[in-house]
């Protein structure tokens, strides 16, 4: 009790409830800190914020600039100098192969996550529920495959994909981004079925469902949220892929919008900046707002994925 | 209970003396050999034999090749698999861009994850928190994780220019600078450039993990550390971060891999300039061996990555295991 | 006598007024009291009990720790302690960690605090499971410690969230016993939230009974039990409940102990309500007799009721055979027919 009486800062411990003059003080300093707290809290929050999308928002503005705005030193990058014009954003859609890199993106996007739920879901099933005296071994054997990145195999890889001869075709990176996107998936995946409890399944096996039966119809609905995260995770790194996608392709129309926007956008030392700019915002907002509506969910399979994998 | 009551007895006939309710009877009445939809041992290894030859194919055989590639001299224009021994080996350790990548890989990582393990579990507290216009902030701080890394790279290569940087125009204007910093020509500039982008783009997934360990820990604990006398610090201390630290943990290894064995960064930043200052191990084997065409040294080089790896990834994981508590 | 506790016009409302988890509730704890706050789930007892705590702020209404105003003040500054449901144990903490950490505020030498700690452990008799953790004890064991940490705080009152029911059923009547005789050594003021009545029959100095966030009735167990406020402590205390029957414009009540074949009800007939029995099962629980029946005739439609027969009570009672029970006059209860108070009794013969 001398800690309070004497007038140093209350941090905690028993006060004289009898005493007055000291609830009333502690009643302020919880409302100052409280208020404190409220403010730091905002500016935190602001910053991150300004800093996290200061970029897009300059690229936003930006992709709009006439030349002669963009290119003088002194003026304001965040205003409009000289009118806006849309000529850049018509010249990425209509004269560059931008849409098709965007279509390459989606189409090979949307195959890699096929693929990658299709061969991992099974695959973390086994290792979930599926108690074989080798599972443990091979489950850590698949997480370590994660340890080998693109960046160390891309130079064989070049020369295996050569074999199958599918050297600049895009169908080399619906082979290859799997074996990027697997092993992180069925990390993901079987930490998330083993949080799920073995009673909805055993019930259906009760009821006279067959093993596969039961993982198709009970286990996957159940493992909904997880299932998101995958497609989130796995969507994410086929889209950002760069050394494979790099080194395999070359002809412009093989090209994904992660490779092809840098290489093609710019020429020699001519950088088409606010076209390039358009790019960026073209493909962060609607991925961005996809991810905000799926945040729930993805962190739901993100937690019980990683904690329990 | 007879063993045709148990409950994986499906298709078991029920015990003669037992009525049959016609309502309650199972759709298998009699008994059919075990159905291969049923055998568990095979299912398993039918489940899992396409990760398997997946790996085998697509992951074991390239690391192999590399391995391979490393003690040859095979080039674009030879392709050829010719034993040379140590040649390529000794070559990349005498040259001093080898060391300069070596030492900028790790000194890379271990700055950008230090930096974005304290700035992550910044925001992970905020972002906890209700406050207005939390969505928005949300949304804002998801953006640098969903651009592809090579156009967000495209970005900050304007936004670093060394005559246009609108973020020297920013500083001009407040008055803290007189000239243009060249962030992208001068070597320790560079540097943090490199680091600084790194972290601006991984921050996300790892307040986002974070955040996940946050909401993890049950209400009543942090209740129970209100009334025990903790106030805001405290709590962050003692209960916060010690209960946060596995997940904390796990989200670290995913941003060191992330940064570690990334080459965009680099490659559309700097090309590894000025003069190699920033060059990496994964950037340095691209420009050997996919445009140099010396593809025995880049894979040589690019097998640097693995020892390290694996010892981060060993590291991570022990120090997981270990502050298990549930 | 000072009030340790006492709440006053407490109200708690979300969204705006469409959510009422306290609707104005009036307390006044007795210094050294065990006051059970009962009620089913989502009556608003937690909440009641979370705003004494201070861990959330009322809406409207006044919370007073030992006569002074505490609206306000943060948990800490309030001296309380608290058991949580779920114990709210550090998980990466020893057992001795987890005591001490209160004491870390007010304690600065560590002897001292290992010293304290080791005496609220040992009042409890877990001196030897000081350096275990969370994970390895069991759900008894966690229990005290939970109790310990919350002693060493030298709390003026315990307010503790249902801590029983994480434990096994056998275990819960002994921990009960324990429970009750812990507050009485110390003599501290105890606020108690529970669903279930048998542990506020049996744990309870006055039971609080609480529905939709106000306070129904508040008493010492024997009151609450003979004389119910209200249809709803009438039939939430006592297993089974108590009956009612509709009679119209009000109900008549009697407990199932009251009801006994006219037979062994003794002579004074005068002060007996005789009713036929129609009855449709009998349980032999724990040496009583449970009988299913159903009355017909006292009110507009026939009444099922259950009745309990002691072990001592040898009179014959047989399914689907019509029985003559009866009740004495004076245990009878009666309640209003719209609001469900408790009224003056009413003319029974027909």
């Amino acid at each position: 009790m001398a800690r309070a009486q004497n007038g140093k800062s209350f941090s905690g411990g028993r006060i004289d409830v009898t005493n007055q003059a000291e609830v009333e003080r502690i009643r302020r300093q919880r409302r100052r800190r409280t208020r404190g707290g409220r403010i730091a809290l905002y500016t935190i929050a602001i910053i991150a914020g300004l800093i996290a999308a200061g970029p897009f928002i300059w690229s936003a503005i930006t992709s709009f600039k006439v030349d002669p705005d963009l290119y003088t030193k002194a003026n304001n990058p965040f205003i409009y100098n000289l009118p806006p014009t849309l000529e850049h954003w018509r010249f990425l859609l209509a004269d560059t192969q931008f849409l098709t890199f965007a279509w390459n993106t989606f189409w090979v996007g949307f195959l890699v996550v096929s693929i990658t739920l299709f061969v991992g879901l099974p695959a973390a099933y086994a290792l979930a529920r599926l108690e074989m005296k080798w599972s443990g071994p091979l489950g850590i054997a698949i997480f370590f495959v994660y340890l080998i990145p693109p960046t160390l195999l891309f130079i064989p890889m070049t020369r295996v994909v050569g074999n199958f001869g599918l050297l600049n075709n895009t169908w080399s990176l619906v082979l290859i981004y799997p074996t990027i996107t697997i092993p992180v998936s069925i990390w993901l995946l079987t930490g998330f079925l083993k949080g799920i409890p073995k009673d909805v399944e055993e019930q259906a096996l009760v009821d006279g469902y067959s093993r596969l039966s039961a993982f198709v119809r009970v286990v996957i609905p159940l493992a909904f949220p997880g299932i998101v995260a995958v497609i989130v995770f796995a969507f994410t790194l086929t889209a950002h892929e760069f050394i494979y996608a790099l080194s395999f392709l070359s002809s412009t129309t093989e090209k994904t919008i992660s490779i092809g926007v840098p290489t093609e956008l710019i020429r020699g030392d001519v950088f088409f900046w606010q076209s390039l700019q358009a790019a960026v915002v073209f493909v962060a907002l609607p991925i961005a707002l996809v991810f905000n509506l799926l945040l729930g969910r993805f962190i739901a399979g993100f937690t019980m994925g990683a904690v329990k994998g | 209970m007879t063993p045709a009551d148990r409950a994986d007895g499906v298709g078991t006939a029920p015990p003669a003396n037992v009525t049959r309710n016609p309502e309650l009877t199972p759709r298998t009445r009699h008994q059919p050999k075990r159905k291969l939809a049923d055998n568990e041992s095979v299912l398993a290894k039918l489940f899992l034999l396409p990760t398997v030859i997946g790996i085998i194919g697509l992951v074991a055989f390239p690391f192999v090749l590399a391995i391979l590639f490393s003690f040859s001299d095979v080039t674009t224009g030879n392709p050829s698999l010719d034993f040379v021994g140590l040649r390529q080996w000794r070559a990349i350790l005498d040259s001093r861009v080898f060391w300069t990548a070596l030492r900028n890989t790790i000194v890379f990582t271990v700055v950008s994850m230090a930096l974005i393990v304290v700035i992550a579990h910044i925001l992970a507290t905020v972002l906890v928190k209700d406050f207005k216009g939390k969505w928005l902030v949300r949304f804002c701080v998801l953006l640098p994780w969903t651009t592809p890394v090579a156009l967000a790279a495209v970005s900050w290569l304007w936004l670093l220019n060394s005559i246009f940087s609108p973020i020297d125009w920013v500083l001009r204007w407040f008055g803290l600078i007189e000239t243009n910093l060249y962030y992208l020509g001068r070597p320790v500039l560079a540097m943090g450039s490199i680091i600084a982008v790194h972290v601006w783009r991984i921050v996300p997934v790892a307040t986002v993990i974070i955040m996940a360990g946050h909401m993890a820990i049950p209400g009543e604990i942090n209740d129970a550390a209100e009334i025990d006398g903790a106030g805001f610090w405290r709590k962050l201390r003692e209960i916060t971060i010690p209960l946060t630290l596995p997940i904390s943990a796990v989200a670290v290894l995913f941003g060191a891999i992330l940064t570690f064995a990334d080459m965009t960064v680099v490659f559309i930043l700097t090309r590894g300039g000025p003069t190699q200052a920033t060059q990496v191990l994964s950037s340095w084997a691209f420009f050997k061996g996919i445009e140099g065409g010396d593809l025995a040294q880049g894979a040589a080089v690019a097998l640097f990555l693995f020892p390290l790896l694996l010892a981060a990834a060993i590291l991570i994981l022990r120090a997981v295991r270990r502050s298990e508590v549930i | 006598m000072a009030h340790v506790v006492e709440v006053r016009g407490l109200k708690k409302h979300f969204e705006k007024g469409d959510i009422r988890a306290v609707d104005g509730v009036d307390i006044a704890t007795r210094e050294g009291e065990y006051l059970v706050l009962l009620g089913p789930s989502g009556c608003g007892k937690t909440t009641l009990l979370r705003m004494i705590a201070g861990l959330e702020e009322p809406t409207e209404g006044e919370i007073l720790i030992g006569g002074n105003v505490v609206n306000g003040l943060p948990p800490r500054a309030r001296g309380i302690a608290m058991v949580f449901q779920s114990y709210a144990l550090y998980p990466h903490k020893t057992v001795l960690d987890n005591i001490t950490f209160p004491l870390k505020t007010t304690i600065e030498d560590r002897a001292e605090r290992r010293e304290k700690a080791g005496w609220a452990a040992d009042l409890l008799g877990i001196g030897g499971l000081l350096d275990r953790k969370p994970r390895h004890l069991s759900g008894g064991e966690r229990q005290r410690v939970a109790l310990a940490r919350a002693l060493v705080r030298d709390p003026s009152v315990f307010l503790l969230d249902e801590p029983l029911s994480n434990l096994d059923a056998k275990l819960r009547t002994s921990a009960r016993d324990e429970l009750k005789q812990f507050q009485e050594r110390l003599g501290t003021t105890t606020i108690y939230v529970t669903h279930d009545q048998v542990e506020a029959m049996g744990l309870g100095d006055r039971i609080a009974v609480i529905l939709n966030g106000k306070v129904r009735q508040i008493g010492p167990p024997r009151e609450v039990y003979s004389h119910p406020a209200d249809t709803f402590v009438a039939t939430f205390i006592g297993s089974p409940p108590m009956n009612l029957i509709d009679r119209g414009d009000h109900l008549l009540g009697f407990r199932p102990e009251n009801c006994l074949p006219i037979e062994a009800m003794g002579s004074n007939g005068d002060n007996l309500l005789e009713v036929d029995m129609q009855v449709h099962r009998i349980e032999y629980l724990s040496g009583d007799r449970h009988v299913y029946a159903t009355i017909s005739g006292l009110g507009p439609d026939d009444a099922h009721v259950i009745t309990r027969i002691p072990a001592t009570v040898d009179v014959a009672v047989a399914e689907d055979r019509t029985q003559r029970f009866a009740v004495h006059e004076k245990d009878l209860r009666f309640f209003d027919g719209d609001t469900g108070a408790l009224t003056d009794s009413r003319p029974v013969r027909t």
